[in-house]
């Protein structure tokens, strides 16, 4: 199996028919992602890529049963879409946007708040390249056949380190349960620990891959909770060994600002936690296969 | 994005927030003019930069006379500050701001800023003013509070009154502290600014509460929805590199080394710069070309990287998903055609259809030295920067 979704999971695409939205829903699709339809409010009733649209979430929910959505929203109002997911009773969501303002976000994780735990919605990203169980279904725009179906589970900020790291796993014949981008940006839907506790739960999953960054607490936190609540092997990489302190390295969340944030330090917390460090970006395959040949 | 401290009080001011008389001057007549206007004794001129810690680099004088004022504005104008933020090459000063001095009884330090553990906004303030807030987290961390602002509620009265009780301010004070704080709080929630600082906050012998020093960052993020704010920018303090990326959408960054570095994605940018650095050598910069390598765009971030001197060597590595590496190798080979590169190019790609990108290179007939992995890729630039070097 795998964690948040699989080959049953009913998608729909919130800006299902603008450019974006419509480039990935077909390579979704193609993938085999079991989309269902899509919203772009004003053109509900029509066919688009011979899937319903709606006018809004609730009724695409009710007249799909869908669970999960991602959103290709432009920035301006991309949070009021997570919103309405949440709202509408989706129960994952990815947010692909980039550049959605911070506060946007804090208000999208306040309005969350509203939510008993049983209907509260999970969140990743925004600005990240989704998530994907390889080979049952693929909601994000990550390209798809780099992921050879398996037993790591990978969370990351980044999009193409994520995939570079993918591919060095890949041939070294080592598969992923899902992968899980949480995105680049300060203020994100799920953090670190929240994806590692998804994993370390799913049956499926026998070890995890962090690929962590610059900029924020969300590091440290994971490794605190793969030391404390972990029964299986992490291993981790930090990118941003040689980012000056102060200087936004293009994420809008990878900035040192202060103590603990920078590379070498998440990277000294992670061995210190016990995690299995990732010493070089030319070493996610190596590293793991050693990770995986002591399970 | 990066105000001055004489933009960041003319937006205070409109939220209530107390200031010193001041004046900006671009020349040393201006200033002296300045501060006889103000008609106080003692006065400071201070240089305008993007950065804090002006202070101790010499770039705030208090000055009691003409000439004291005349000499401290010709010595800081068309000079470049260099403070622990600004880096070796420090920032040119070419405005000042005189403002009228004040006797103070008391420095508070006080800022907003984004709590990413809790994913609020978080006042944060010490009753020891005038230390820079690392120093205070290293030296006094105990003198610092903190106030968690939930955003459905804002920043409540009992909370700002808190604060100020906290920092001992006296029962006369409380009043004028709670509208500060509030009022700093609803300009960084109105205008979206990632960070409000007013170090020092200043208690005066006649008892008022003055933003002696004003620091405003803005999210760029939200800057499309703050035209007034847009417009404070000011471009000639930052690197013109960077400035100049920015106008292409580009997402640059310059560091100090030799090697030049195009990649797309954050994250595979740093991991790529981490590779040089483990590989012996030093990475001139950060780029992130994005997604759609288009030859224009390559060739528009070629001459970005080139156009530091330091440059020996120039490092690609491009990951293409969604992209295709046939793509990127045409879109190279076009934007090489365009443009002289004149030091050695590194290119390594990955992904889909690498093989045919790799052949198109190698076919193209260009003096590209292929990487297959991005150990090999990293070794291989700073090898080619070394020979370049000698």
């Amino acid at each position: 199996m795998s964690i948040l979704i699989n080959k049953d999971t009913k998608i729909l695409i919130q800006g299902f028919t603008g450019r974006i939205g419509t480039f990935h829903a077909k390579e979704m699709l193609e993938y085999g992602s079991n989309v269902v339809g899509g919203v772009t409010p004003g053109k509900g009733g029509q066919a688009h890529l011979n899937l319903p649209v709606f006018n809004t979430i609730k009724e695409a929910v009710d007249a799909t049963g869908a669970t999960a959505s991602i959103v290709f929203v432009p920035a301006a109002a991309a949070a009021d879409s997570i919103m309405e997911a949440a709202d509408g009773g989706i129960e994952y969501c990815v947010a692909i946007t980039d550049g959605i303002p911070a506060q946007d976000m804090i208000r999208v994780k306040r309005f969350m708040l509203r939510y008993p735990k049983e209907r509260k919605m999970i969140l990743t990203g925004p600005n990240c390249a989704g998530s994907i169980t390889p080979g049952e279904a693929m909601l994000g725009i990550m390209p798809g056949h780099i992921y050879e179906p398996g037993r790591v589970g990978v969370v990351g900020r980044s999009g193409t380190l994520g995939y570079e790291a993918a591919s060095q796993m890949k041939a070294e014949g080592i598969g992923i349960s899902t992968s899980i981008g949480i995105g680049g940006d300060p203020i994100n839907g799920s953090s670190h620990r929240d994806i590692l506790e998804l994993f370390e739960q799913d049956p499926d999953t026998d070890a995890v891959m962090i690929i962590g960054e610059i900029g924020g607490p969300q590091e440290a936190e994971a490794a605190e909770f793969a030391r404390d609540h972990m029964s299986k092997p992490v291993a981790a990489y930090v990118a941003g060994l040689t980012a000056p302190k102060g200087r936004r390295m293009g994420h809008a969340g990878a900035i040192i600002s202060g103590k603990g944030e920078s590379a070498s330090e998440k990277v000294e917390i992670f061995q210190e936690a016990g995690v299995a460090i990732v010493p070089s970006p030319s070493e996610f395959g190596s590293t793991m296969k050693d990770v995986m040949s002591r399970l | 994005m990066h105000i001055h401290e004489y933009q960041a009080k003319e937006v205070l001011a409109n939220y209530g927030i107390q200031t010193q008389p001041g004046t900006l001057v671009y020349s040393p007549d201006q200033a002296v003019a300045a501060y006889n206007s103000q008609g106080s004794t003692v006065c400071a001129v201070k240089a305008q930069i993007h950065s804090g810690a002006r202070g101790k680099a010499g770039g705030i004088r208090l000055c009691r006379s003409n000439d004291e004022v005349r000499r401290a504005a010709d010595e800081m104008l068309g000079e470049k500050l260099v403070t622990h933020q600004t880096g070796s090459s420090g920032k040119l000063v070419q405005k000042l701001y005189v403002e009228a001095g004040v006797d103070i009884d008391r420095e508070i330090y006080l800022a907003f800023v984004l709590d990413r553990a809790k994913q609020r906004h978080v006042a944060v303030a010490s009753a020891e003013g005038g230390m820079e807030i690392e120093q205070l987290a290293q030296e006094k961390p105990e003198s610092i509070l903190r106030i968690s602002i939930d955003p459905a509620s804002g920043m409540r009265h009992f909370q700002a009154q808190e604060l100020a009780f906290g920092l001992g301010l006296g029962a006369d004070l409380v009043k004028q502290a709670v509208a500060t704080f509030r009022g700093l709080y609803k300009a960084m929630v109105e205008l979206d600014a990632s960070m409000v600082e007013i170090n020092p906050l200043v208690v005066t012998r006649d008892r008022r509460l003055i933003a002696l020093d004003a620091k405003m960052e803005f999210d760029d993020n939200a800057l499309f929805r703050h035209r007034e704010v847009a417009e404070l920018r000011d471009m000639s303090q930052e690197d013109p590199r960077e400035t100049a990326a920015s106008d292409h959408d580009l997402s640059y960054v310059g560091l100090d080394g030799d090697i030049g570095c195009m990649i797309n994605g954050a994250g595979l940018a740093m991991a790529t710069m981490d590779m040089i650095k483990l590989s012996g050598g030093e990475p001139a910069n950060f780029l992130d070309i994005g997604g759609g390598a288009s030859p224009e765009r390559v060739a528009k971030a070629f001459e970005l990287v080139l156009q530091d001197g330091n440059v020996k060597a120039m490092l690609v590595n491009i990951f293409a998903g969604i992209n295709r590496c046939d793509w990127i190798a045409e879109g190279l080979i076009k934007a090489l055609g365009v443009v002289d590169l004149g030091v050695p190019l590194v290119v390594r790609l990955s992904g889909t259809n690498v093989e045919e990108g790799t052949q198109m290179l190698v076919d193209s007939g260009l003096p590209i030295i292929m990487a297959d992995t991005l150990a090999d890729a990293a070794q291989k630039a700073v090898a080619a920067a070394q020979e370049k070097g000698e």
